[in-house]
């Protein structure tokens, strides 16, 4: 018996309270909108593949990178690992039967539904063509697309975000079992807990946002519309002011799965265990007041490019105390390669990448040069295609074998991430090179010298498609296929661990106890040898 | 703090017709919870990080509204005369009124007394409807004198006070350039969107206050679970407070210059 084959039919899961059976439909639709969002961004390296505009139209070349701008990080990326594994493990890993709010946690996921199909409607009716930053007045007066629809639909989306977020925040201060103490939680908590803060607090700020776009919109007032006396500048200062945390949003919940999967193939307590937890929230307070850095070029005074350029850098700090602390952690560790601590070095190699030159762009100097070309696009794509990306299928892969019960084919599963990687670097280094040249982004036409290395890019990320279609047909075959996972596959100390798989459907038998730190090999040891004990 | 402490071990279950009897669950205690303080913990702290969000979204209004009033002060100025302040500080004594039949009721829900709550939702619904009728008059009056932003805006009386005899006798206002009195459009559109988000808060406050009057009836809340009725409370004030801000910012300051 366990919460999947506890209660049958399809209303037993639409109308579930249980937080691993919301995860599962959070997963399916994450999965859903993300091949949506591949789908479109393939389109965009099948039109850039020659220097004229021949696939589509240039007005549907812009339509087609806003909506896949839209999904991947509205409809995936900011869901993607809270709200399916940061869903699923968080009870688990502090020892509670379910989130704090169980039936906030099912409006989440009908909210993000909702959001979702309005999206998708958005976009079979015409589609936006905005960018995904709406940028004013071009998106309140000068764009005949859907973009009301599409607000709304990010609107109710972020109502989704924010009651996850509340939930993993309530759920963390009260909902711990006997011992387990702040400093005793796993990384992955931490850094969910700093995620959902930026969640709590941005969110309704981007809510407001697009209601008063909305609103200039279908009424024709001035707010955001300088020649009615309006700020065009508000609107960026109010949108950044969440879209810049959002990145974090993105990231730290994949940081989360990181500190994970190193300790466990490494077998290692992670290095510096409160010095990675403190980075997180760390990265979340920074986070708030560094939103400016997207404005460079917009005409904010020397004063404040100054200040949001120094800010900005500080960010780097806690970002490199993670990447030290793993790399640490894997000194002297005893290593093994499996499919998950593969993404995971992908992860730290190129959220590497992706966060230094993020230093290039913090700096307003060489961001004047560098914004809005194809040196932007790298760098957040190596952060959030490289790096969260990565880390949201090692998550997946790691913990697979408890959600499912069923192992995944391990070689196959290699070659997977081995091909990711490949096509990953090949589709999106490329785009350095091209940027410094000075190809602009959001053009579907360039000059025929860039072509060469936009074949390459295009030819990457054909491979990358690959890399990511294998996943989801060996994922799907070893549901039923797969080898029996039994309770902890891969001797890791978290307590999801230490109780079957998939779980109870109030996850362990009896409440724990904590009383050991987190990631303590040896306790994991004596616990094995006990065992031995008992059944000897 | 308590907090760094698990929370589970270091309270009991003592509540009421719960004592001396642990590991009964009580019958509102959901089952994911290991005790009924840990329940009201929660809600009562999720309930409260709501209202965090609600703070930073009317924040981002907020934050329109002052940066638009330093650049156009004159014309936030004269707008705000056409303001009635009678109105204004009557719907402010009306709210604070329903906040205080509100904590009465909360009070009352705790005290188990049925009659007495029930007798505070209703005068508060009522109350609520009372503020959401004056806002309306309020609207009608700026529907006719054309200061609904986007649609047929009217800057006449900016531009022309004296036109506008009845706001012209107590201010005497000079009229304004063109250029200063089309960002009056402005002012009113934050005048609609933060009393309208805040009116929409009422709304919805009110048709809760509705559902709760029939709870209450059959007794739902007089039995020592009080987490709804405490947090709807909270709601309530917080509704109240964030018009405790718009009165003075919309209505009341720089009025006289």
């Amino acid at each position: 018996m366990n919460f999947i084959s506890k209660e049958k039919g399809l209303l037993s899961w639409l109308l579930t309270g249980d937080h691993k059976r919301i995860a599962m439909l959070y997963l399916a639709s994450i999965t859903f909108f993300f091949f949506i969002g591949g789908a479109l961004a393939g389109l965009i390296r099948l039109e850039l593949l020659t220097p004229q505009s021949d696939l589509m139209a240039t007005d549907t070349y812009n339509k087609v990178f806003s909506m896949h701008g839209i999904i991947m990080i509205f409809f995936f990326l900011v869901p993607s690992v809270p709200a399916t594994l940061g869903n699923f493990f968080i009870p688990m890993m502090i020892g509670a039967k379910d989130l704090a709010l169980p039936k906030i946690n099912l409006l989440s996921w009908y909210l993000y539904v909702a959001a979702g199909i309005l999206g998708l409607y958005a976009m079979m009716a015409g589609g936006v063509d905005t960018g995904w930053t709406f940028t004013t007045p071009l998106s309140t007066h000068y764009l005949n697309t859907n973009v009301v629809t599409t607000g709304l639909a990010i609107f109710i989306a972020g109502f989704s975000s924010i009651f996850t977020g509340l939930n993993f925040i309530v759920t963390i201060h009260k909902m711990r079992c006997p011992g387990m103490t702040w400093f005793r939680m796993p990384l992955f908590v931490w850094s969910h807990y700093a995620a959902s803060i930026l969640m709590v607090l941005g969110t309704p700020v981007l809510a407001i946002t697009l209601v008063l776009v909305v609103l200039e919109r279908v009424a024709g007032i001035g707010v955001f519309d300088p020649t009615k006396g309006g700020d065009p500048l508000l609107f960026q200062h109010l949108f950044w002011f969440y879209s810049h945390p959002a990145v974090y949003i993105m990231i730290l919940p994949g940081m989360g799965v990181i500190s994970e999967t190193v300790s466990t193939f490494s077998r290692k307590r992670v290095f510096g265990y409160t010095a990675v937890a403190f980075s997180s929230v760390a990265i979340a307070v920074f986070g708030f007041f560094v939103w400016a850095h997207h404005m460079f070029i917009m005409g904010i005074s020397n004063y404040s490019m100054l200040v949001f350029s120094l800010l900005t850098m500080l960010v780097a700090v806690p970002s490199a105390i993670k990447i030290f602390n793993w790399a640490f952690t894997l000194y002297k560790g005893s290593i093994t390669f499996e499919t998950p601590m593969l993404y995971t070095f992908g992860f730290m190699g190129l959220f590497t990448i992706g966060g230094l030159t993020g230093v290039f762009l913090a700096s307003s100097g060489t961001d004047i040069h560098l914004t809005e070309t194809y040196f932007i696009v790298a760098h957040f794509h190596f952060v959030m295609v490289g790096g969260m990306l990565m880390a949201f299928l090692a998550g997946v892969h790691f913990w697979w074998p408890k959600m499912t019960g069923r192992m995944y084919p391990e070689k196959i599963s290699q070659l997977a991430a081995i091909v990711t990687f490949i096509g990953f670097n090949l589709t999106f280094f490329p785009q350095f090179i091209l940027g410094t040249l000075g190809m602009p982004r959001r053009y579907a036409t360039y000059p025929p010298e860039f072509q060469v290395l936009n074949v390459f890019s295009t030819a990457g990320a054909t491979i990358l498609g690959a890399g990511y279609l294998l996943p989801l047909l060996y994922l799907t075959w070893s549901l039923r296929y797969g080898e029996i996972a039994g309770e902890n596959p891969w001797q890791a100390t978290g307590l999801e661990w230490q109780t079957q798989s998939p779980p109870l459907t109030e996850n362990f038998p009896a409440i724990p106890i904590m009383d050991h730190e987190a990631y303590d090999y040896e306790w994991l040891d004596g616990q094995r040898e006990k065992e031995v004990a008992s059944v000897g | 703090m308590s907090d760094s402490q698990a929370v589970s071990d270091s309270r009991i279950v003592v509540h009421g017709a719960a004592e001396g009897a642990h590991h009964e669950h009580l019958p509102y205690q959901r089952h994911h919870f290991e005790t009924y303080a840990q329940q009201s913990d929660a809600t009562n702290f999720a309930m409260w990080l709501f209202l965090l969000t609600e703070v930073m979204f009317f924040g981002g209004l907020f934050t329109a509204y002052l940066i638009y009033r330093n650049w156009y002060y004159p014309a936030f100025v004269q707008a705000s005369h056409q303001l009635q302040i009678f109105w204004g500080t009557a719907n402010t004594a009306v709210l604070i009124t329903s906040s205080f039949t509100m904590a009465m009721g909360v009070w009352s829900a705790e005290m188990r007394k049925k009659g007495a709550l029930v007798l505070c939702l209703v005068v508060t619904f009522i109350l609520g409807l009372v503020f959401l009728g004056i806002k309306t008059i309020e609207y009608k009056e700026k529907i006719d004198k054309h200061h609904i932003p986007g649609f047929h805006y009217s800057m006449q009386s900016f531009t022309n006070p004296a036109s506008d005899e009845e706001v012209y006798k107590e201010y005497h206002d000079k009229p304004l350039a063109v250029d200063m009195a089309r960002h009056t459009e402005i002012y009113f559109f934050l005048y609609f969107a933060m009393t309208g988000m805040h009116a929409l808060h009422m709304i919805i406050g009110i048709a809760i206050l509705g559902f709760m009057i029939f709870r209450a009836q059959a007794g739902a809340y007089t039995t020592g679970h009080v987490t709804f009725v405490e947090n709807f409370g909270l709601y309530w004030h917080f509704v109240d407070i964030i018009w405790i801000y718009l009165f003075p910012l919309l209505y009341l300051i720089s009025r006289h210059q």
